[in-house]
């Protein structure tokens, strides 16, 4: 057998061995062994130096070809190995995906912050500053500077707890018209606020009244802001926290500290506007009160009513939320059910 | 004040439905409660004519009717009430009809006899008890003879018209009354509805000032005037009067204290009357005298205050004026001579009256809203007109004055200029003008503007403003445009303050807290719990309910009772924090307490549910602290936070509390609620804290976050050591920090040991202490130095014997 026929038998022996083999190890020895120093090819070369010279070249390089073809065989066998060990490894990790996920821990923000938080974004974007103020209250800002002297019928519209004569818990947020007013300086700029804050009547507490809730004041005064930026502001704000859809419109009413005063209804969120039981087949819901600030307000906190005016608005991000989101008892706001508050989790909303 | 859309229309055009109207009013005078068609689910009720009457033979009280009812043939009713009798006109409710609250009337048999239906008294087809008269109260009613037998009941009973009832807004006194509101209408439908001044028919023959006399405190009463009447015969008012009366929900009584109603309804002038036969002397109006008495129409009697006006005789109180008369001079089915006050008293006086003795009547709540002037005469004149015709008598000549007021008209001028400055709108002088003509304001051209003359009937006019709203509401709030201000700009943004308190609740939230809004109002014992400095209590003057009677001076009482609330709904797992304020005072004599701003949190139960893959195990105080340690790192205030066990709170378990201070300023504590508040409340183990978020706030915060990471590695040395029981994590933690040497960047506690290969009374503590230097890769030996030192230090301090 010529030293070529014996190269081309053991190129041919290995290959099939190469391709019967199913794990990495033995491939790895047969590599080895048919590769190596000791391997049957350098064993085979040893016969060369009987050919001619001529013929030497030749020879040799057709071993260093069978060389290669090995070691071409045996990388491209072991991804074969390698990838049908993973594809086993992959098939034997298989979960179930629709078990549940780890619970996380996440709290939440209590539905009438995020209100409050809707409208102070919304206004803030509008450039209005917020102002907190206190909760125990002077009868002079709650009512007096208010347009609210004692004896005034509409003190009737509020019962209010009184912890003296004179010093009682807030029935309102309007007292920070009176503070701002007093404290601001119109040579900076107008006076544009919203305060939001805790309230207290004294209600007894049922689906639809409690003694404790929250109210947004807002307030602009200028030297010339018109009842129309008042309607166009709370068309603004009803579609910023309800939606585009919604429209506001005007009714008159009666504050003692505006004037014009208006009680503002939006479209009925349960019939956008057909009319239904929830609103008593009108279409309209009322959800806040707004005016022209009486210039009895604005001359009592010192500012030039003949220069200066401007609209203010009382929202109730109660009512806003009981609205919004069919919460058909208030009391449910403030007993803290866990299972009631971390409903109101959508963030993107 | 409940409208009748019937009454309205003898002034005006209306030919609307109710509805239509109604909403008309509401979009641009005042709010309106309901629209009520009281017929409105009645069926099948007719007039009938009892013709014959047996007594049922079953039975001591039942009658036995044969009833015309317009058909061929009279129906036979089995009818139980005191007052059926043959030949009455009477309600008929036949077969299959429906009559009040729903109920359906079918043929039936009484005790054995066969009844077609039903004879009603008032209260079974709807009427409230209220508004019946006396003489219909306990029984079935009759009608007048003249009604038409066989037709639906209601045109006779004024059920079929609309009743309109307004919630009239305090500044809208004028509406609280028809007159007042078909003034409105018109202006509103542009309409000129023709009111005519009363006619009276006086009797020569008698002379007011030799019939009655009076004096007046024009203080307590600008106008005071009384007219008589003599020879009146009381009876019931006719039908037509009664159904006026309880369509606006007032109980016909006579037809002398009707006519005082009526009048009322249409001016808004209240009237009283009293029986001239029982007073003695002159008429006064004063104020009472303390210790004075008097029992009302409604027969309660009233201690007067000296602060109450009265109108008195000679002799005695005979009226709390503006709110009741008196029982002593009441009309009465004898009364034969009659007078009737028309008067305008003090409205504050009035409202303080109504509200001491709590009598809100239809004549105080007119006198507490304001009277027109003008009206007063015009009142009293039609009221003795009408009981002339009604009861007949003659009329006194004249009137007594013992006061009397007529304002001057107030004039305000506008401008459309400033109309429009304010509106928004672009309306022209002669716009509004037309708006003012409308109204029946006169309005004349002055400069560039209008000189409006307010009549007296709009007494809650008197300033531009106030002729503004009224420009803008007849002009409709629909044709306003609606624009955003323009003119000078302004940045919107929050205060530090402001965003740290917006920080502070996204921290707690992310790490697990759910907000709660709790009430601040409490009771006195949770009020004073948990107390983070001495303060007085501040109690309302007059709470509604002792729950909620005392302002909080802490947050965690709050969240206590919400924890409660869950438990009892079976919710065990609670995470909840709130922000508020609590309300200090710091001596018993201050009014006003401080408000500070506090937040706090609970916790108890489980963090996460437990699941196949979540094994969970309940909060303790480490899981807390680990949360609230975090938040207070969250919030950045500058310098070391430190945890010292305290039992100064009551309410706080004493092994099982921290105080916390931040840069060596009291901020709060947090620990386990004492298991005996816990049961007081009815909760479980629960855990919680509360910090003052204004010192928070208010401290120093660490603005410089940032520092480079090392970029050589750090060594890690390990050491256990046992110690007496009593030595505390920071004692240890001192030792290191204070003998760690200038690399020594982190220390872990990783292990807690007590038990076997410990001896009694020692524990085994084991750190993880890591050493970095920022500018060189860090020598072993330099570690080994520094890892011996703190050995050392740590046997000699503490005693620990290292491991
Ligand atoms: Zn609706």
């Amino acid at each position: 057998m010529s030293l070529r026929d014996q190269l081309t038998e053991i190129k041919e022996k290995g290959l099939a061995d190469i391709q019967q083999t199913s794990d990495l190890k033995a491939l790895n020895e047969i590599r080895f062994h048919l590769l190596g120093k000791k391997g049957p090819i350098t064993a085979a070369l040893r016969g060369i130096k009987e050919l001619n010279p001529e013929e030497r070249p030749e020879v040799g390089s057709y071993a260093n070809k069978i060389r290669d073809a090995i070691s071409e065989a045996v990388s491209n066998h072991r991804e074969t190995l390698e990838n049908a060990a993973l594809n086993a490894q992959l098939s034997a990790e298989k979960i179930d995906v629709t078990m549940p996920g780890k619970p996380v821990v996440q709290g939440q923000p209590h539905v009438i912050q995020q209100i409050i938080d809707q409208i102070v974004d919304l206004f803030l974007g509008m450039g209005y500053e917020v102002l907190s103020g206190p909760e125990v209250e002077e009868d002079k800002y709650n009512f007096e500077m208010m347009n609210l002297p004692k004896n005034h019928p509409a003190r009737d519209m509020q019962d209010t707890f009184y912890i003296s004569k004179e010093i009682l818990m807030r029935t309102q947020t309007s007292p920070m018209q009176a503070r701002a007013l007093e404290k601001h300086d119109f040579s900076k700029g107008p006076l544009k606020m919203i305060s939001p804050g805790i309230v207290y009547r004294r209600d007894t507490d049922d689906p639809t009244h409690s003694h404790q809730f929250h109210q947004v004041e807002g307030l602009f005064i200028d030297e010339h802001v018109t009842m129309a930026d008042l309607k166009g502001t709370l068309i603004t704000m009803a579609q910023n926290i309800f939606g585009d859809k919604f429209d506001i419109r005007l009714r008159p009413s009666y504050f003692p500290f505006t004037e014009p005063s208006v009680e503002v209804d939006v479209t009925c969120f349960n019939c956008m506007g057909k009319g239904c039981d929830v609103c008593k087949h009108t279409g309209w819901i009322e959800v806040l009160g707004a005016g022209m600030v009486h210039p009895n307000v604005l001359e009592m906190a010192g500012v030039d009513a003949n220069k200066y005016g401007g609209f203010a608005f009382g929202v109730g991000p109660d009512r806003f939320a009981m609205l919004k989101y069919g919460v058909d008892d208030i009391r449910d706001f403030y007993l803290d059910d866990v299972r009631f508050l971390n409903q109101f989790s959508k963030r993107g909303n | 004040m409940k409208v009748s859309y019937k009454w309205l229309k003898q002034y005006l055009d209306l030919n609307m439905p109710a509805k239509d109207l109604a909403e008309k009013i509401e979009r641009t005078a005042v709010e309106v409660d309901s629209v009520a068609v009281a017929q409105d689910g009645l069926k099948k009720l007719v007039v009938g004519h009892i013709l014959s009457m047996t007594k049922h033979p079953e039975s001591d009280h039942l009658h036995v009717c044969q009833v015309d009812v317009g058909e061929d043939e009279p129906l036979q009713i089995v009818c139980g009430a005191p007052n059926v009798d043959v030949d009455q006109k009477v309600i008929v409710a036949l077969p299959n009809s429906r009559i009040g609250g729903n109920v359906k009337i079918k043929r039936s048999k009484m005790r054995g006899i066969e009844s077609s239906g039903m004879i009603c008294a008032l209260d079974e087809i709807g009427f409230s008890k209220d508004v019946i008269p006396k003489e219909w109260a306990d029984g079935i009613y009759v009608f007048d003879d003249d009604v038409p037998v066989g037709e639906p009941i209601y045109k006779y009973l004024g059920m079929d018209d609309p009743i309109i009832d307004l919630d009239v807004t305090p500044n809208r006194g004028d509406m609280l009354s028809i007159l007042g509101t078909v003034h409105d209408l018109a202006a509103i439908y542009d309409q000129q509805p023709e009111i005519k001044k009363p006619v009276v028919d006086e009797d020569s023959s008698l002379n007011i000032d030799q019939e009655i006399q009076a004096t007046a405190d024009d203080q307590l009463a600008k106008t005071y005037k009384l007219r008589v009447v003599e020879g009146v015969k009381i009876s019931p008012s006719p039908a037509w009067l009664q159904i006026v009366l309880w369509n606006a929900g007032i109980r016909p009584i006579n037809n002398v204290v009707d006519v005082t109603n009526y009048i009322l309804l249409k001016y808004g002038q209240p009237l009283h009357s009293f029986d001239k036969d029982k007073i003695n002397g002159t008429v006064h109006v004063r104020l009472a005298q303390k210790g004075e008495q008097l029992t009302t129409l409604d027969e309660d009697e009233h201690a007067l205050s000296a602060d109450d006006i009265v109108i008195a005789d000679d002799d005695k109180p005979i009226a709390l004026a503006g709110v009741m008369g008196g029982f002593n001079t009441q009309i009465d089915d004898n009364t034969e001579n009659v007078v009737i006050e028309s008067a305008i008293f003090d409205c504050f006086k009035i409202r303080k009256t109504a509200q001491r003795h709590n009598l809100h009547s239809e004549a105080s709540q007119r006198f507490e809203r304001g009277i027109n002037p003008d009206g007063v005469q015009d009142a009293v004149d039609e009221a003795v007109s009408m009981i002339k015709q009604l009861a007949g008598g003659k009329i006194a000549r004249g009137t007594v004055n013992a006061s009397e007021y007529h304002p001057q008209l107030p004039t305000i001028y506008i401008t459309a200029e400033r109309t429009n400055h304010v509106l928004g709108t672009a309306l022209t002088t002669a716009d509004i003008k037309s708006i003012f003509d409308r109204l029946g304001f006169s309005s004349e051209t002055h400069q560039d503007g209008l000189n409006v003359t307010i009549p007296a009937r709009r007494w809650d006019i008197f300033r531009d403003a106030d002729l503004y709203e009224e420009v803008a509401r007849i002009y409709g709030y629909d044709n306003l445009p609606a624009t955003l201000p323009t003119g000078r700009q302004s940045v919107g943004i929050l205060t530090p303050t402001q965003k740290l308190q917006r920080a502070s609740r996204t921290a707690l939230e992310g790490l697990g807290f759910t907000q709660a809004i709790s009430y601040s109002l409490t009771t006195t014992a949770k009020a004073k719990m948990f107390l983070m400095r001495q303060s007085e209590e501040t109690k309302l003057l007059w709470p509604m309910t002792q729950d909620h009677a005392v302002l909080r001076m802490n947050m965690l009482s709050g969240l206590l009772d919400d924890v409660a609330y869950n438990h009892a709904h079976k919710v065990d797992d609670v995470a909840l924090y709130e922000a508020g304020r609590v309300f200090y005072k710091d001596t018993a004599d201050q009014i006003r307490p401080e408000e500070v701003e506090h937040i706090a949190g609970v916790v108890t139960g489980n963090l996460t549910n437990p699941l196949w893959n979540n094994h969970v195990s309940p909060v303790d105080f480490f899981q807390l602290k680990g949360m609230v340690n975090q938040f207070l790192v969250n919030l950045g205030v500058k310098g070391d936070i430190e945890y010292t066990a305290t039992d100064q709170y009551p309410e706080m378990h004493p092994g099982r509390t921290a105080n916390i201070s931040i840069h060596g300023h009291y901020v709060g504590f947090l620990g386990q609620i004492h298991p005996r508040i816990a049961k007081q409340f009815k909760i479980k183990e629960t855990y919680g804290f509360e910090l003052n978020m204004q010192e928070l706030i208010d401290l120093p915060k660490d603005d410089n976050q940032y520092q480079t990471i090392s970029k050589y590695p750090s060594i890690k040395r390990d050491i256990s050591l046992v110690v007496d029981d009593d030595v505390t994590n920071s004692q240890i933690l001192a030792v290191m920090n204070k003998r760690g040497g200038a690399y020594l960047s982190d220390v872990r506690l990783f292990d807690v040991y007590e038990g076997d290969n410990v001896p009694d009374g020692k524990k085994s503590m084991a750190y993880s202490l890591t050493y970095v230097d920022p500018r060189e890769t860090l020598k072993d030996d330099v570690v080994n130095t520094a890892f011996e030192k703190i050995k050392k230090r740590l046997t000699a301090d503490l005693n620990a014997e290292i491991r």
